[in-house]
């Protein structure tokens, strides 16, 4: 009974909060660039808190004067009544070739017994095979360790994700991990374009080739291998727990880091945990053509629903990459310039960092900084 | 084997009475228990006199530390006699290389193991002998309390979790095959066998040892039906243990809250990988490998190590850290119940390195492994 009146709950809140969406910013404005300047850029509000974040970004976005317009598709697993259709959705990004996404729920099980989340199909059918998550010590935030600036590379359309597994006997199942050349080559030669890119200096291959020799070793290899080709760049390999080991105590020592799937996911949490959690650190997922902006640690945080609690910065931090992304440096500058104001002030702070604001006052804080 | 078995009976019984008969059972049950808890599974072969244990001293470091330890043990007047084996592989009538068979005689009659670090000769024809150990005596769950230490200061000071690792599959099956060129794949197995026989391991554990609650780390999310029967395994014993606090959670918010509050755990369970990894981070937070025990559970014995490398930089010259095979130790003496001396051990060790005089150079201290050493003794 509670179950159900829980969903209905969750059900009603959220079709209101997309409701609003379709209200509120949405809207074409007049602006001094007229209309054939403008961006599209499609709006995947997720679920948990996803939507009330998306909201602040609308928000700050429509303060700063920001060309862009969002085009807003509510698309959910836990909720498939009120989800969009995957094919209009990866149509939209498709077209637009950017993408604003919250963070979609993946429960244990689904209703109709697929082993492929919403997320990975997303993912595959975009071929969204590279994210890209630049953990960063932000100035104001308090935390344990400081100066943190690591960027972790996930390679993210195969290995332990691949949603291939069977129970050959009751009580017996196999999971299938599979490691191709190609893809290796693939994230290995974005990781050390990226760190060319960005005047990095060294690349560490994140692994567990002493016991999955074929597997890891392959993907290991073809970073290797890739790494001949950028002599100026140090390449490095680290075990996989050692590498957490080392990320907990000295997390200065890495650049860029370069993983296959699983263990991207990890390093990308326990650093976003290193700088102060999932509501500070962005991501974006890259394909040759399309780039979806997301926040960089995965957590809908489905307890703090409609409690105006969660933190913005991460999905703020989305917009100002977009922003960068589409060519509006000056828009991103002015946001990211806020939002620096606002955490070293530490006046208005969420829940996560220690204050007692809610998501309003932040994102209104943001809004009243914005010169 | 026996005694283990007639324990598991006992325990079904005492489960049973209780269920049956909830207020009669009171006092029922407590003699039950009394039963049980005087024939420990291990002690009881060896119940007149001192108990043998096997003890691995291992390469590099490993036989200064084994040494240290062996000296505290008698100091302490331990009731425990050591028998020393060397694992140094030797060729077996096969061709094959593979630990002698007087070591595996000896863990497999004393039931109970005692290993230094091990090195493993990259290239020289013979698969880990940690691997090897592990297989030999189906040792299927690892533990690995992480506690931080006073007088060693890190980034994190509120750290007591305690890792349990399944240790026989999963990710480490070994079972992998190039399909066509350039395409690899590898295969995690999960059984329903194994994930039970870890959950029910955890807690147990988690009731032994005052435990509150036991955390199952899991990405069943993604892995819909491997990680998923993991997890209805371990869902299901919890239900058997109403008293032990019980929840489930994603490796990566595990991943993030650990960094960011690691008193928000106390025991985890979980597949082989993710402790692989989770054990090492845990180890970071409170100092890395040298501080943190590691214990190994099997169905023929139980093992006990340190998992630390064999540091060849600074073997013999006295200068090694033997916290952590010193710690594996006093788990052991734990799981043999000869508590009043584990607890006077380890609460040596404390006091020594709280009082931070004689620290090795791996926590910033200047004293020799000898001097470390003897402060404990004198200290018991």
């Amino acid at each position: 009974m509670s179950m159900l009146a829980k969903t209905v709950g969750r059900t009603l809140m959220q079709a209101a909060a997309v409701r609003s969406y379709h209200t509120t910013p949405c809207v074409r404005k007049e602006h001094g660039h007229g209309a054939a300047n403008r961006t599209t850029c499609t709006l995947i509000p997720g679920d948990g808190v996803g939507p009330e974040l998306v909201y602040s970004l609308q928000e700050v976005f429509k303060a700063a004067s920001v060309p862009v317009d969002f085009e807003c598709y509510f698309l959910s697993e836990i909720n498939p009544v009120l989800s969009a259709k995957l094919e209009d959705v990866v149509a939209s990004i498709q077209k637009n070739k950017v993408c604003i996404k919250g963070i979609l729920a993946t429960p244990d099980y689904s209703n109709v017994g697929d082993l492929q989340t919403l997320n990975m199909k997303l993912r595959n059918d975009l071929d969204l095979y590279a994210n890209v998550v630049h953990v960063r010590s932000l100035p104001g935030v308090k935390t344990r360790h400081s100066n943190i600036d690591t960027v972790v590379i996930r390679e993210q359309t195969e290995g332990e994700y691949s949603a291939l597994e069977h129970e050959s006997v009751p009580g017996i199942v196999e999971c299938l991990k599979i490691v191709t050349a190609k893809k290796s080559m693939r994230i290995a030669k974005f990781a050390f374009d990226y760190a060319t890119k960005n005047q990095r200096k060294k690349v560490t291959a994140v692994h567990k080739a002493n016991i999955m020799k074929l597997g890891d070793g392959l993907f290991l290899r073809s970073c290797e291998q890739v790494s001949k080709l950028y002599p100026r760049i140090q390449f490095e390999k680290m075990i996989v727990d050692n590498t957490t080991m080392q990320m907990v105590s000295n997390p200065n020592q890495f650049d860029v880091m370069v993983t296959p799937n699983l263990y991207g996911a990890i390093v990308d949490n326990l650093a976003s945990g290193l700088v102060g959690g999932a509501g500070v650190v962005a991501g974006a997922s890259y394909s040759s053509e399309t780039v979806v902006f997301e926040p960089g640690a995965r957590h809908t945080f489905a307890g703090a629903v409609g409690k105006n609690l969660a933190n913005p910065t991460a999905m703020l931090l989305c917009g100002v990459k977009l922003l960068r992304h589409i060519n509006l440096p000056t828009y991103g500058e002015v946001i990211q310039n806020a939002i620096n104001k606002v955490l070293i002030d530490g006046k208005i702070r969420t829940k996560d960092l220690g204050g007692q604001s809610t998501t309003q006052d932040f994102t209104r804080a943001i809004i009243l900084n914005m010169s | 084997m026996a005694a283990r078995f007639i324990q598991k009976i006992l325990n079904q019984l005492g489960l049973t009475a209780a269920r049956d008969a909830p207020a009669a059972a009171a006092a029922a049950s407590s003699t039950l228990q009394a039963q049980v808890n005087t024939t420990p599974a291990a002690s009881r072969a060896y119940s007149s006199g001192a108990k043998k244990v096997t003890l691995i001293p291992g390469d590099g470091i490993g036989p200064e530390i084994s040494a240290a330890v062996q000296k505290i043990f008698t100091a302490a007047s331990v009731p425990i006699e050591w028998e020393a084996v060397d694992v140094t592989p030797v060729r077996g009538p096969d061709g094959k290389f593979g630990i002698p068979q007087a070591a595996i005689d000896s863990v497999n009659t004393n039931k109970i193991g005692l290993k230094g670090p091990l090195m493993t000769p990259v290239g020289k024809g013979h698969r880990s002998l940690n691997l090897a150990l592990r297989k030999e005596f189906n040792l299927y769950a690892n533990v690995r309390p992480c506690r931080s230490l006073e007088g060693y200061k890190t980034l994190y000071d509120d750290v007591d979790v305690v890792t349990i690792r399944e240790n026989t599959e999963g990710e480490y099956s070994g079972i992998e095959h190039e399909i066509v060129d350039g395409v690899v794949q590898s295969i995690k197995l999960i059984t329903e066998e194994a994930s039970k026989r870890v959950a029910e391991y955890a807690f147990q554990y988690a009731k032994n040892n005052n435990r509150k609650k036991v955390t199952v780390v899991h990405k069943a999310n993604i892995m819909r039906m491997s990680d998923g029967l993991f997890l209805r395994c371990v869902r299901d014993m919890a239900q058997k243990f109403p008293e032990i606090q019980f929840e489930e959670r994603y490796l990566d918010t595990v991943c993030l809250n650990m960094v960011q509050n690691p008193g928000k755990y106390d025991v985890l369970v979980m597949p082989n990988l993710y402790g692989d990894i989770l054990s090492d981070m845990c180890a970071g937070l409170v100092g890395g490998l040298g501080l943190t025990p590691s214990g190994n559970m099997g169905l023929n014995g139980a093992l006990f190590e340190s998992v630390h490398g064999t540091a060849p930089d600074i073997a013999g010259k006295d200068l090694a850290n033997p916290t952590a095979l010193l710690l594996s130790a006093v788990m052991m003496l734990r799981h043999m119940e000869l508590n009043q001396y584990a607890d006077k051990i380890e609460r040596a060790a404390f006091e020594t390195i709280k009082e931070g005089k004689y620290l090795t150079g791996d926590l910033g201290g200047r004293a020799k492994c000898s001097e470390f050493t003897n402060e404990i003794c004198a200290k018991l």
